[in-house]
């Protein structure tokens, strides 16, 4: 039994390579994993049974006892406790700090109500996205962003570049990188009643996307009401120090339901979510109307343009882009990501970028890129596993429907 | 059975270094993947079965067993031709985790050659090997 791909790459700690030339390759990444990261949650892991593996230069979960599959359909039943402090978060300060983001993502920054995020994409010139990212207003000169960890060194140096040049026409902005912190995302229908046992702020009054500076716990947090399962969750940004503490209370306050879960589940529950996965579903070269995320371009961005890549994106905007993003179900072995996708005649119209089984559908679910015409749902496709074609259809995305929390 | 670090292996099976398991009685041979397999693989969501009447050959792939995350390839521990694949799987894949030795076996092959089969390891060089791999990590 052997595998190859990213993901198994990443489960090789649990998995037996059994021919000689991936032996090696297991051996050239033991070598370096003492140069991987670790969170300050790490000890906390292996002593709950953690299964660590190497991801984006970090040592991270990938599971705990339980199996990726139990993690994930606890998560929605109960709830999830993730370590995510390999995300980078950063704040913007000045008081043009909003006028300057807004030349790097497709977000009406200005029209945030202080105290709101949204998830927005940081442009190339190209229109391609750079990194996905959730961007919160704290104040009118204040901006909280987290960016992911894959794409740390790349997203720093180009806020960096377009800091230095601002600033020396006379624009006022400075960051701060948050590595004092820590980052943890507690999910689920358990996460609102176990978090508000910690805290003495009203969270029913916290709305999705919103944002609070608060107590938790004893220590000064930053709390978004975002996540990446499709379910009611926060982000909880806690000073490193107490992280573990702020974990350990969450985990006794749920009495054992909200579990620790890593990122095998995670992976799981955002494709059940529909959510993209940058690196996978997004890239350098695939511009947001492509992805899908029209609806994160605001309003008066898609008027005046202003941001990077704005001319190739307002054009796809009115002219329709020529591949899109869409989600499929499937038969037979779960599709992963570079399947090709092709029509009931064979030919092919496109790829998959992300597949997997979903726990909680107990079917197959993926998405990738189709040219467009054979985007709508319900289009009947056939994809590729291992040379042989399999039944697809193209179905709408969220595959299990999102619960965030909003006003009735 | 017996087990080694709570993980079985069968006494008169033999095993291949790439963890699948060969129960041999007369000219016919059982294959399936051992519980250290199903184990380090998680739930297994699909298996796909070899044609019959297809040749396999040792050390050859001819299969491959699906994950929640990962796919991976089997190797045939025997050469010969596949008479019979559990249809089972099809609707239960999870009985390669359930029973990986009984219910779970993935398909029966009439055996060429049964000098062949001591190119592979017995229950006791199976489970040392095991936990030598294991000791690695």
């Amino acid at each position: 039994m052997r595998g190859g791909g990213l993901w198994q790459l990443g489960q090789s700690i649990t998995r037996r390579l059994a021919q000689a030339d991936k032996k090696a390759v297991g051996r050239r990444y033991f070598a370096s994993e003492a140069d991987q990261k670790k969170t300050v949650l790490y000890d906390f892991h292996v002593a709950n049974g953690g299964k660590m593996v190497p991801f984006a230069g970090w040592s991270m979960p990938i599971q705990y006892k339980d199996s990726i599959m139990e993690s994930t359909v606890n998560c929605r039943q109960n709830g999830s406790l993730f370590d995510v402090s390999h995300m980078c978060g950063l704040s913007l300060k000045g008081k043009d700090c909003v006028p300057f983001l807004e030349k790097l993502v497709i977000a009406d920054v200005a029209a945030l109500a202080p105290g709101t995020g949204t998830l927005t994409v940081f442009t190339n010139e190209k229109g391609g996205a750079i990194d996905d990212s959730v961007i919160t207003k704290v104040t009118d000169d204040h901006i909280y962003i987290v960016v992911n960890a894959g794409c740390r060194d790349k997203d720093l140096a180009h806020i960096e570049a377009h800091m230095k040049s601002f600033k020396a026409k006379g624009g006022d902005v400075s960051w701060n990188i948050h590595d004092e912190r820590s980052l943890l995302a507690l999910q689920g229908p358990l996460a609102a009643p176990v978090l508000q046992h910690l805290t003495k702020e009203d969270l029913s009054k916290v709305y999705f996307g919103e944002f609070r500076i608060t107590d938790i716990n004893g220590a000064l947090c930053f709390i978004t009401r975002t996540g990446y399962t499709g379910e009611d969750g926060f982000e909880i940004s806690v000073p490193s120090e107490n992280a573990v503490d702020l974990a350990k209370a969450i985990l006794e306050k749920s009495e054992g339901k909200v579990r620790l879960t890593g990122l095998g589940a995670r992976d799981s529950l955002r494709l059940e979510a529909g959510l993209c996965l940058y690196g996978n579903d997004m890239e350098q070269h695939t511009t947001p109307v492509e992805a899908g995320l029209n609806w994160a371009i605001g309003k008066r961005r898609k008027a005046e343009g202003g941001f990077l890549g704005a001319e190739v994106i307002l054009k796809q905007l009115a002219d329709g882009p020529k591949v899109r993003l869409v989600g499929f179900t499937s038969t037979g072995p779960p599709p992963r990501s570079h399947s090709e996708i092709q029509d009931e005649k064979g030919t092919t119209i496109g790829e998959i970028t992300s597949g997997g089984f979903s726990p909680c559908l107990k079917k197959n679910i993926a998405m990738g890129y189709v040219k467009s015409g054979s985007h709508k749902t319900g289009t009947k496709a056939k994809i590729l596993v291992r040379g042989k074609a399999y039944d697809g259809v193209v179905t709408k995305k969220p595959f299990v429907p999102t619960k965030y929390y909003k006003p009735s | 059975m017996h087990f080694l670090n709570s993980l079985a292996v069968v006494k008169d099976f033999k095993y291949a270094d790439s963890h699948e398991w060969v129960k041999v009685d007369g000219k016919t041979a059982t294959v399936g993947i051992t519980d250290h397999a199903q184990d380090h693989l998680g739930d297994v969501v699909y298996v796909e079965l070899p044609e019959v009447g297809a040749a396999v050959n040792q050390g050859s792939g001819f299969g491959a067993v699906e994950s929640v995350k990962a796919t991976s390839d089997i190797y045939s521990p025997v050469s010969g031709d596949v008479v019979e694949v559990n249809k089972e799987l099809n609707n239960s894949p999870g009985l390669v985790n359930s029973s990986p030795y009984e219910k779970g076996w993935i398909m029966k092959v009439e055996i060429k050659d049964d000098s062949e089969l001591k190119n592979l390891k017995n229950s006791d060089e199976y489970a040392k090997f095991c936990e030598e791999e294991d000791a690695k990590h």
